[in-house]
């Protein structure tokens, strides 16, 4: 299976505005595929789709070869599609141990054990530690979410992502609210983190894109207008009126 | 089929209806603009029956207890404003639940205190005691067409000013986007505070129309507001229009199950069992079409517009 | 003496139902109106087949069986959360707030509504609900049979709270969008706390019943499923002993404020319109631990 994703004439309009238009969309298995556009251009809208929060006016979405289009939300992530928010959007009130606890498979999977004490498995505790130390959040086991700085959450909606086994992984502006030092750790990670994921990334940060992607689909008012590498992408003279000289 | 009986309950319909509708206006548009739930809605509603109450026989004149008891009404919605709304504005719901809980729990033995545990019942005046003949041997008492009147006039008037002056607009206005409204130099605070007196006044004047029939009583209150809830949850939070079409919906299924639900049962129910379960059925009717509606449109029938 | 015995065995009673309103205001964030529905179902589940059972009608549901009146409270307590709880909670905020009103209203009329069982006057039984070995016309045994189930519900909370399903709720009170795209069906997660509370609740209703002998619709009354609430938030939301601790509050509120004065529950409403408006954040604030 070559094409983890597929997307085939999606069309999605609200009202009178047209947030996605035709959009066609291939996604290779085990790429870093960035998606880059201007505000506006329908990324959340794309994003929401993806995810099953919303469903296309028309088209169709497949994962891994199924037709997953109608398909909603929490079972699209229960067939392996995971993704962070761009708003960090963690369980603040819990610890870092248990956010990554409830992305595991387990706990989904045994939440009818109602006198299992959940933090009692092996399996789970070795887990919560590969993912830490992959993230460098090794020390933060036990400590509450909310006593993390920002960059901290970002790293841990990193790891709760790798906790999932998510073949597809989805990154909402991962260097947003980051500042340049977090920023270069937060690009060294997804480094990492290539090819043991599928990773599509939607990013402003054109220097994180650049240094990351395998290639690039630029969406600008919900059409995509150019697909393929990131030197491609850099010539092409589409992408550069879209952007007006950004890049 | 007593076609005569139909239309009676029909009419009774309406007029509960257009009760509902005084009351559910004020407590819809309280929330849809102010974004503030006002359980003790229903408590102004009883102090409208009972100020009104009392003043018919200070005054012995029913009417002129209603005009003088309005604008009363009206200052007790605008310090209930200032006091108890205004402060928690910025909170959650759930503080406004609880605090307007606790609103009732005061005004409701406040009113045990100043009134005694009984009801009072108001005198109606001799020409709004009597029977109109609407058709050949249908007569319907006066005072029930006056209700009705009367609430469809209240509707009609919030419908024209909401929709049509300028009031309105900054209404709307100050509902889709406070802050905007209040860079334009429109005084915030006075708006809401005319919407929440609106609101009770309208809730007041429904106590006084519903009290020469079924006298001012304690309970009244707390009977009608979890009603008034139903009707905006169906209409839609926030939608004038919704708790009017929502409110005679429901004031028709409400008359009309208790009156014809056992007749409805008899066709293919024992006589007994009919006369057993029509009761509890139709006591139970307004939540079930409230469930049912909620399961296809989970925001009432006229949702509100996103913010 | 008997007083206090008396006035111990309604607190653990109240306490118990606060446990089981503990769980989904408290753990799952979801703020119930209603509960008091619950106690009312599990009152009527043994005042109705006592009814019977002393004064004939409906043979097969007469009975003063401790065992039978327990089951037909879950299973109606249940029905009733499963039914309700399908609706209710694919709302939130307060519009969940406002139909789980509703429903209690509903059940509310319903029962005033039949005649039979006394309807707004309610319904004497002068039996109570038999269990092999114990006498709960005896108050001492009464109290520790109440004060045992309070002890039984702390301890099954606590190991829910600590379970994985105890994980989830937190999950789902925290960050529910968060939880739906980690792949957690979280209607039906919730919906099985809400049955499970309801259910916790009907069985405070049992004993309630029990106690009281007389039961009324007024069991139900919106008014009760606020002190109920009241108890939760000030006790301590998403704690084992808050609930309990909430009871003690209400009660003793309760019980200085009504020998002050038989309108107590206008002191009572200033109080809480104070520590809304007065408390840092809100009572809302408190339910965010």
């Amino acid at each position: 299976m070559h094409d983890i994703l597929k997307l085939k004439n999606l069309n999605k309009k609200f009202g009178g505005v047209i947030a996605t238009k035709n959009l066609t969309l291939s996604i290779l298995n085990g790429e870093l595929h960035a998606i880059i556009g201007p505000n506006g251009a329908g990324k959340t809208t794309l994003v929401s789709q993806i995810f099953g929060q919303i469903f296309p006016d028309s088209g169709q979405i497949f994962f891994q070869d199924m037709n997953v289009t109608q398909v909603s939300e929490y079972k699209k992530s229960r067939l392996g599609i995971n993704r962070t928010f761009q708003i960090t959007s963690v369980m603040k009130s819990l610890t870092v141990s248990e956010n990554i606890q409830l992305a595991t498979n387990t706990v989904q999977d045994n939440w009818f054990n109602f006198f299992k004490v959940s933090n009692n498995q092996d399996y789970i505790f070795k887990k919560i530690d590969f993912c830490l130390n992959q993230v460098g959040l090794e020390k933060a086991i036990n400590q509450p979410v909310a006593n993390l700085s920002h960059g901290d959450c970002r790293k841990l909606e990193i790891a709760m992502a790798l906790a999932s086994d998510a073949q597809l992984l989805l990154l909402d502006e991962p260097m947003a609210g980051l500042g340049p030092t977090e920023t270069k750790e937060m690009i060294a990670l997804l480094n990492k983190l290539k090819g043991q994921q599928t990773i599509l990334l939607i990013e402003h940060d054109m220097d994180a894109v650049f240094a990351l992607a395998d290639r690039i689909s630029v969406l600008v008012s919900g059409e995509i207008i150019a697909t393929g590498d990131p030197d491609k992408i850099r010539r092409d003279s589409a992408v550069q009126s879209a952007y007006l000289g950004e890049m | 089929m007593d076609y005569t009986l139909l239309l009676i309950q029909v009419l009774n319909g309406l007029q509960l209806g257009v009760l509902l509708f005084l009351v559910a206006s004020g407590l819809t548009l309280v929330f849809g603009i102010l974004d503030f739930v006002n359980l003790a809605h229903g408590s102004i509603y009883m102090l409208g029956a009972f100020i009104c109450a009392s003043l018919t026989y200070i005054l012995e004149s029913y009417l002129l207890a209603v005009v003088f008891s309005l604008p009363i009404i009206g200052i007790i919605g605008y310090v209930f404003e200032l006091f108890l709304a205004r402060p928690l504005y910025t909170r959650d719901h759930l503080d406004h639940v609880l605090g307007t809980f606790g609103a009732i729990l005061v005004i409701d033995t406040a009113a045990h205190l100043i009134w005694g545990p009984a009801g009072i019942a108001i005198p109606l005046p001799d020409y709004l005691d009597g029977q109109i003949s609407i058709a050949e041997n249908i007569e319907i008492p006066t005072f029930r067409l006056l209700i009705i009147a009367v609430g469809l006039t209240a509707a009609f008037g919030l419908l024209w000013l909401v929709n049509f002056t300028r009031l309105g607009m900054l209404i709307r206005a100050g509902a889709s986007n406070r802050t905007m409204v209040a860079a334009l130099g429109i005084n915030i605070r006075s708006l809401f505070a005319i919407v929440f007196a609106l609101g009770a006044t309208l809730a007041g004047l429904a106590g006084m129309l519903i009290a020469p029939i079924t006298e001012a009583s304690l309970g009244m209150g707390n009977n009608i507001i979890i009603t008034a809830f139903v009707v905006i949850i169906v209409g839609g939070i926030g939608s004038v229009k919704g708790a009017f079409v929502a409110a005679l919906l429901i004031g028709l299924i409400d008359t009309l199950g208790r009156a014809f639900l056992d007749d409805l049962f008899k066709i293919f129910m024992s006589t007994t069992a009919a006369e057993n379960s029509a009761p509890a059925i139709s006591s139970m009717s307004i939540y079930l079409i409230m469930a049912l509606i909620l399961s296809f449109k989970p925001k009432g029938l006229f949702p509100p517009r996103l913010r | 003496m008997s007083f206090y015995l008396d006035l111990a065995t309604r607190l653990c009673i109240l306490a118990i139902a606060a446990v089981g309103l503990n769980l989904i205001l408290g753990y799952g964030g979801m703020i119930s109106f209603g509960h008091a529905a619950y106690l009312g179902i599990g009152a009527y589940a043994v005042g109705i087949p006592a009814h019977h059972w002393l004064y004939g009608g409906l043979d097969f549901l007469a009975t003063t069986n401790g065992f039978m009146h327990i089951t037909i409270a879950i299973v109606i307590s249940g029905l009733f959360a499963l039914l309700t709880g399908l609706i209710c909670l694919k709302t939130k905020g307060v519009y969940f707030i406002m139909i789980t009103m509703a429903f209690s209203q509903m059940a509310y009329y319903l029962f005033v509504s039949i005649e039979e069982y006394g309807g707004d006057d309610g319904l004497v039984i002068n039996t109570r609900s038999e269990i092999p070995l114990i006498s709960l016309d005896d108050p001492i045994q009464m109290f520790f049979v109440s004060f045992l189930s309070l002890i039984f519900f702390m301890w099954l909370i606590h190991l829910i709270t600590k379970s994985n399903f105890g994980l989830i709720l937190k999950g789902i009170k925290d960050n529910e969008a968060r939880m739906i795209s980690l792949g957690y069906n979280v209607y039906l997660h919730k919906l099985i706390a809400f049955v499970f509370s309801g259910i916790i609740c009907g069985f405070a209703g049992v004993l309630l019943g029990n106690f009281m002998t007389f039961i009324s619709p007024e069991m139900i009354d919106w008014a009760r499923s606020g002190e109920l609430m009241f108890m939760v938030i000030l006790g301590g939301v998403a704690t084992v002993m808050g609930p309990l601790f909430g009871a003690i509050v209400f009660i003793i509120l309760e019980e200085i404020l009504s020998s002050i004065t038989i309108y107590w529950h206008l002191p009572f409403g200033l109080l809480l319109i104070a520590v809304v408006l007065f408390f840092k954040g809100g009572l809302s604030s408190l339910l965010s631990k």
